[in-house]
């Protein structure tokens, strides 16, 4: 098998035969096709396309550039307990630099990456995790350098720009309420790219070697109005939890120990945010397919969507309120007390005002000539 | 402004806002009512007030009697189904009562949403005849103001944003849910000054109709 598909390609440093050196076997490569085809949503007759496209495609060049962000997201798509074929296809890019990565450091590491831009300029992928602060350059740097200028600086040559995480797509927890940075999102910036955002804190593996094999294959997927590919983010939580049909029928966990936690009943009112997050979580799950959140047990938090960590407490339900309107209907109630006396007064004013000024009526004043 | 953000300010800032003007409202109306008083009845009672203010309010509720439905059948059946329907969306929803519960400290009971979902398509239906009746009678034409299609439209405007939000119809469900949180607000903003009060004063009117007939010993 591994000899067909050295075969096949002779081209030199493509994604198919660096698969061929690692080990993978053509049934493993088409399983992996056919996985990746079936998430994307791609019709069954596009799926020769697609393995011909990724066995051919030129190992892109990726230049990852990390600002504020907590590594949980690089964290996210190396420590795979297993080697995955879907883990060797990030592998079989040609990941030119990433601090967290690689092994040179300092000025080496700065021009490695000026090279690969200079070498592949127009034609790189730019991977950007973590927030962009604007409130002071000298928030976050690398090698002196500010986040800001790294990024308008590498952005100029890149063919297309992934923003992995909610923290490179919306701004994420560095952007929480209050901002102390002015930390802003790759497309607060950046307007004249695409940019693929993959939001999650951090974002499912599979979804973002999904979108690389779906950018070598067909180019830029087809993105909903937050920038994030249809394909894996088309659906809410809501819409393909398991725990759905509790939701219907009106059976909720109250609290994180209950009966109704124990038989595994929606978790609404556990301030679960499934209904309105969009992810693949409930259908790839995680840890190779193990599980997801909400089947540990615990609502959904929304990390994939812009401002989740300012939506309200975690733990509220999502048709609750976020303002504390005890203290709101306890100033409207004074006010409103106020305000009732006055009128009530008033009122009572006008009605003794109208008995003083009534005047006794005879019937002789209504006879015709005396009622002027 | 995306999705998550209108969401967000619907669920904050505005809704603070409305609950606010919502709770002033209400209170300013109720003792702009009750301050003004009624004259003392110096009579020698001849039956129980209160006995009398409660049995109208329950008697009132009940279906009309024969005579008063053949003539208005169409009225009071409609009527009848959309405040069923509504009350039954508002109150028996499960997330509408987390909403009572974080306001009030307490919730109860909730039905499968898909019977919620029945109802509140009769009351739409409902409220969509009680329209066509009001704009073809001509009786009733004639007596409509601007504010009877006002409160007729935001009192529909909730149940139909309710119903799209539920069937995740057209938008994504964070603007759905946004636009009918924020066509909730729109409801208390307009409910203290308008005739949407009749909620709360319908009781207050049968009881003192109910109050003065039971002091006098007769029926109301």
């Amino acid at each position: 098998m591994t000899t067909r598909i050295k075969d096949l390609n002779t081209a030199p440093n493509n994604v198919g035969k660096y698969l061929s050196t690692q080990g993978i076997s053509r049934r493993g490569f088409l399983k992996f096709c056919t996985t990746m085809a079936s998430m994307m949503a791609v019709s069954p007759t596009l799926l020769p396309q697609l393995v011909e496209a990724l066995e051919n495609a030129p190992r892109p060049s990726v230049i990852w550039l990390s600002f504020q962000e907590c590594t949980g997201c690089t964290e996210s798509l190396t420590r795979a307990h297993s080697p995955t074929v879907e883990g060797l296809i990030f592998d079989a890019i040609s990941l030119d630099y990433h601090h967290t990565l690689q092994a040179a450091s300092g000025e080496a590491a700065e021009l490695a990456r000026e090279e690969a831009m200079k070498a592949h300029w127009g034609k790189y992928l730019l991977v950007v995790d973590g927030s962009i602060p604007l409130g002071n350059p000298g928030f976050s740097t690398i090698a002196g350098m500010s986040n800001l200028d790294m990024l308008l600086e590498a952005a100029k040559g890149a063919a297309a720009i992934i923003a992995a995480g909610t923290c490179a797509a919306y701004g994420g927890i560095p952007k929480a309420n209050p901002n102390p940075t002015g930390a802003v999102a790759v497309q607060d910036l950046i307007k004249d790219k695409p940019i693929i955002n993959v939001p999650g804190c951090p974002p499912i593996p599979v979804v973002i070697t999904g979108v690389l094999a779906h950018f070598l294959a067909f180019g830029l997927p087809e993105l909903d109005s937050l920038g994030r590919p249809k394909a894996f983010y088309g659906q809410s939580i809501h819409d393909r939890c398991y725990r759905r049909p509790f939701y219907e029928r009106g059976q909720f966990a109250e609290t994180f120990d209950d009966e109704g936690a124990k038989q595994g009943w929606c978790l609404f009112k556990l301030g679960c945010k499934g209904p309105s997050t969009y992810n693949a979580c409930a259908t790839t799950k995680w840890n190779q397919g193990t599980s997801f959140p909400i089947e540990s047990g615990h609502g959904c938090l929304g990390c994939s969507e812009p401002n989740f960590w300012d939506a309200g407490s975690f733990y509220k339900a999502l048709s609750v309120p976020t303002g504390d309107l005890g203290k709101i209907a306890g100033y409207a109630l004074a006010a409103g007390g106020i305000a009732g006396a006055a009128a009530g007064l008033l009122a009572q004013h006008k009605k003794g005002q109208a008995i003083k000024e009534h005047k006794i009526v005879t019937v002789n004043d209504l006879e015709k000539g005396n009622s002027a | 402004m995306n999705g998550a953000e209108f969401l967000l300010w619907t669920r904050g800032t505005a809704f603070d806002i409305a609950f606010a003007v919502f709770v002033f409202g209400l209170i300013l109306r109720f003792l702009e009512i009750f301050l003004l008083g009624r004259k003392p009845d110096l009579s020698a009672p001849r039956g129980s007030a209160m006995l009398g203010g409660v049995r109208t309010v329950f008697r009132r509720s009940l279906p009309a009697d024969g005579n008063s439905f053949r003539r208005s059948s169409f009225t009071i059946v409609a009527g009848y189904v959309f405040h069923f329907g509504l009350l039954v969306s508002l109150l028996l929803l499960a997330p509408h009562i987390e909403l009572f519960k974080s306001i009030l400290g307490f919730g109860w009971f909730a039905l499968p949403s898909p019977i919620v979902d029945f109802f509140t398509a009769m009351s739409l239906i409902a409220l969509i005849a009680v329209l066509l009746h009001r704009i073809t009678h001509p009786v009733l034409k004639f007596l409509s103001t601007p504010e009877d299609y006002l409160v007729w439209f935001v009192t529909f405007l909730p149940l139909l944003t309710g119903y799209m939000t539920f069937h995740h119809l057209f938008l994504p469900y964070p603007w759905l849910l946004g636009i009918h949180i924020l066509s909730v607000e729109l409801l208390l903003l307009l409910f203290p000054f308008t005739k949407l009060m009749h909620t709360f004063t319908l009781f207050i009117a049968r009881w003192y109709n109910g109050a003065i007939a039971g002091r006098k010993g007769v029926e109301s």
